[in-house]
């Protein structure tokens, strides 16, 4: 037996004599710690260094140093000769000049400060929807609230407000209406299909699997394509609904089959006892699922469904395809004009900062969630 | 259960003798699910008569025969003979075989470049590790069309070909898209391809057969000497003896063009590196959280064992962690494979591209839509089954 044993043991590791500890803390301390350990972890900080610095200082001088940040006005547009000399940088003043159409896309320019409370008022209702102290059921009455007053600043039409029809809505706002009605009434469908799923009539969990195997197996542009092409022919003449709308109901259902899966994991998580208890407490099914079920499910997977919503945030860009203004196609039509044709990586870079303030706040919040909804579980 | 049933059964006679009809379970139940059955059928009837009196009203003939008319449609890029005298079907299938190759590539790329930075995630490096993360962050709270409108537009402001980028000998980068050396193929090369894979399925069964015997007896075996005569001194010997050349067809730059060597279109390699980055930021995540979920108390064990550090990875690690890998992994591939529908954006000529552009030739929306969906859930359920057989070798073994 010991002979076998020599074999398979690394001989450096039983000689090792185990190192001095470093004394005391300290920047050098540290760096000998976590950067300069071995020869290896030498070389590969050396090397990302150098590949850093070099990698760093040229987006620093394409960026800064050698960027545009304005151009003067000529009497046809703006005059962006100085943003196409050569060697030159990123051509900022695309942003300076084109930001509120990005941002709101071809709503009329003056009325542009109702989109801008829009976008601060759906931010506002994330944050408030975001504190724990705040779920309660009270909260469903300040989404239907936010999103009346949301409805009424684009639409207008009252109060002296001009009324802005659907087709010049763009930009941020337009993407942030889509993602947020989008959930908002995905959520509870995909409590029913999740629900129905777990049902023991065959009929109704045959027919959830089936949408929800069918969506899930399908790109979301298929769903799109649907909206816009098939819609008008399954419907009965003279019925046009308009395009947002199409969308939004094709996002929905597309939102739901996922939220769905996610919601059945945590109704599966449930131990069975909870379902026995309940039983026989005489509480009926809907009792069950609404005071019983739901409530210990739901709060297992908000984590998931955080993360869920990151991807269909992002996933609302695929609008464009079909011709909606969302914020990504604003970036894009923004560059379409001549005077500013060839700084689509500069507008592309502004829309995609703007994703990633959104999302990267989403993820931050939902591994703080995940930390503190198992905290129980540290004790 | 037959507690509940009689429960039930109780409740039944309970109901029966109330006389309440709607109180009864069985009924109850039969009841909702007629209901629902007749609100699919309800809406399913409506919908086709709709389409039916839509179709009759725009002269469209509803089925599949346009399939075998001639598309007149141009695809750039195709895997198998094509014009555009060809058929729908043939122009269909062209655009299958694009979008599988796109994502075929993408996910080989994406699950190394994946690999690669979730292990550099878990490094002891800090600045290793710290990059990984950014580079997690950046990639993965960004809308994959956007990444791919911006590499698209960055590669159309490449140099043309007379200044192309040459970063390596041979390979060369220009508006026109991205050109490398190939083999020039002969046969000789298909006997050497065969002699590898015949060794590598050779050197597979003897690293099987060591393992165990080293299993019984304790007693390491190198089992390098054979796996380099199997992979690759065998191969060499069929291919020289069989008289292959090692010459290289080389892209060269003449004029507007680059002619010899392979080039992919800037359309394909814009969506290859779109969907790579992307996906690989996604799968770094699931390996970190693979890696990580193997217990501390696994590494200590192994150490105090005194295995190796490479055996502790390779046989303690790595089998551990891809039983938490494996799943989340199945349903990135299938993410890839989506996205590369967003190829008609920037102009590849993938499935969804190709049955766009013929329905708006021939009106037959449905029809396309339906070739579309098919395509992917034929792809989706392929992927998931090679994935679930490759998850049951993974999984663990339970009494």
């Amino acid at each position: 037996m010991a002979a076998s044993v020599e074999h398979i043991v690394n001989p450096t590791l039983i000689e090792a004599r185990e190192r001095p500890e470093l004394i005391g803390g300290g920047f050098f301390a540290w760096t000998r710690e976590n950067l300069f350990y071995s020869r290896l972890s030498s070389l590969t900080t050396l090397v990302l260094l150098a590949a850093m610095a070099k990698a760093g200082l040229s987006l620093f001088q394409w960026a800064f140093l050698d960027a545009v940040w304005s151009v003067p006005a000529g009497p046809q547009g703006p005059i962006t000769d100085s943003c196409r000399a050569l060697g030159t940088g990123a051509c900022w003043a695309v942003i300076r000049e084109k930001y509120r159409f990005i941002l709101f896309g071809t709503y009329p320019f003056e009325q542009q400060w109702r989109p801008a409370i829009v976008v601060a008022l759906f931010v506002g209702l994330f944050v408030v929807s975001a504190m724990k102290r705040f779920w309660r059921l009270e909260l469903a009455a300040v989404w239907v609230i936010a999103l009346l007053l949301i409805g009424l600043l684009m639409w207008g039409g009252v109060f002296g407000l001009t009324f802005v029809s659907q087709p010049n809505w763009g930009g941020l706002a337009l993407t942030l209406i889509i993602a947020t009605i989008g959930v908002a009434i995905a959520f509870p469908l995909s409590v029913f299909v999740a629900l129905g799923r777990r049902s023991d009539l065959p009929f109704i969990k045959w027919l959830c699997v089936a949408y929800v195997e069918i969506i899930r197996g399908v790109p979301l542009i298929t769903l799109l394509f649907m909206a816009s092409v098939m819609f008008p022919l399954l419907m009965p003449e003279g019925v046009n609904l308009d395009k947002l709308v199409r969308a939004q109901i094709a996002i929905i259902l597309f939102f739901a089959a996922y939220l769905a899966e996610v919601v059945r994991g945590g109704l599966q998580a449930l131990p069975k006892g909870q379902y026995e208890a309940a039983y026989v407490l005489g509480l009926s099914y809907w009792q069950t699922s609404r005071r019983i079920v739901l409530p210990q499910a739901l709060r297992t997977v908000i984590p998931p469904l955080v993360n869920n919503f990151i991807g269909f945030f992002k996933d609302t860009s695929l609008v464009l395809i079909i011709g909606l203004y969302d914020l990504l196609h604003s970036a894009q039509v923004a560059v379409a004009e001549p005077a500013w044709q060839g700084f689509g990586v500069e507008t592309y870079i502004f829309a995609g900062l703007i994703y990633f303030v959104f999302c990267f706040a989403m993820s931050r919040y939902s591994q703080w969630l995940e930390f503190g909804l198992n905290m129980h579980r540290h004790r | 259960m037959t507690a509940l049933n009689n429960d039930i059964q109780a409740h039944n006679r309970q109901a029966a003798a109330l006389g309440t009809f709607f109180s009864n379970v069985a009924v109850r139940r039969f009841a909702w699910q007629a209901l629902a059955a007749l609100a699919l059928f309800g809406a399913v009837f409506w919908l086709a008569g709709n389409l039916h009196h839509n179709l009759a009203a725009r002269n469209i003939a509803s089925g599949f025969g346009f399939l075998t008319r001639e598309a007149g449609l141009p695809i750039a890029e195709h895997l198998i003979a094509y014009t555009p005298a060809d058929s729908y079907f043939r122009a269909l299938l062209v655009g299958t075989l694009n979008t599988l190759s796109v994502a075929f590539w993408s996910i080989i790329l994406a699950t190394i470049l994946g690999t690669a930075i979730g292990v550099a995630r878990t490094s002891k490096n800090w600045l290793l590790a710290k990059l990984s993360s950014i580079y997690v962050d950046l990639f993965r709270d960004v809308p994959l069309l956007l990444q791919l409108f911006l590499w698209y537009t960055i590669l159309q402001k490449l140099p043309p070909v007379r200044q192309a980028l040459n970063p390596v000998a041979g390979v060369f980068l220009s508006n026109r898209g991205l050109s490398f050396p190939v083999l020039d193929w002969q046969a000789a090369h298909g006997w050497t391809l065969l002699a590898f894979v015949l060794g590598l399925l050779a050197t597979t069964l003897y690293a099987k057969r060591t393992s165990r015997k080293q299993l019984d007896d304790g007693r390491a075996r190198s089992f390098w000497p054979v796996a380099i005569t199997l992979l690759v001194a065998i191969p060499l010997v069929v291919g020289f003896s069989l008289g292959a050349s090692v010459a290289l067809d080389m892209p060269q730059p003449k004029g507007f063009n680059i002619r010899g060597g392979a080039t992919v279109s800037p359309e394909f390699f814009a969506l290859l590196v779109g969907l790579v980055v992307y996906n690989a930021a996604f799968i770094a995540e699931i390996v970190r959280s693979g890696l990580e979920s193997v217990g501390r108390g696994q590494h200590e064990a192994a150490r105090a064992l005194g295995l190796h550090p490479k055996n502790i990875l390779t046989w303690i690690v790595f089998p551990q962690a891809l039983r938490v890998i494996v799943p989340p992994l199945t349903s990135q591939y299938l993410n890839v494979t989506k996205g590369s529908s967003l190829a008609v954006a920037i102009g590849y000529q993938d499935i969804v591209s190709v049955a766009t552009t013929s329905m708006n030739q021939t009106g037959q929306s449905i029809e396309l839509v339906g070739v579309i969906m098919a395509v992917y859930l034929t792809i989706s359920l392929s992927i998931s089954l090679l994935m679930n057989i490759y998850n049951a070798r993974v999984a663990l073994v339970e009494r």
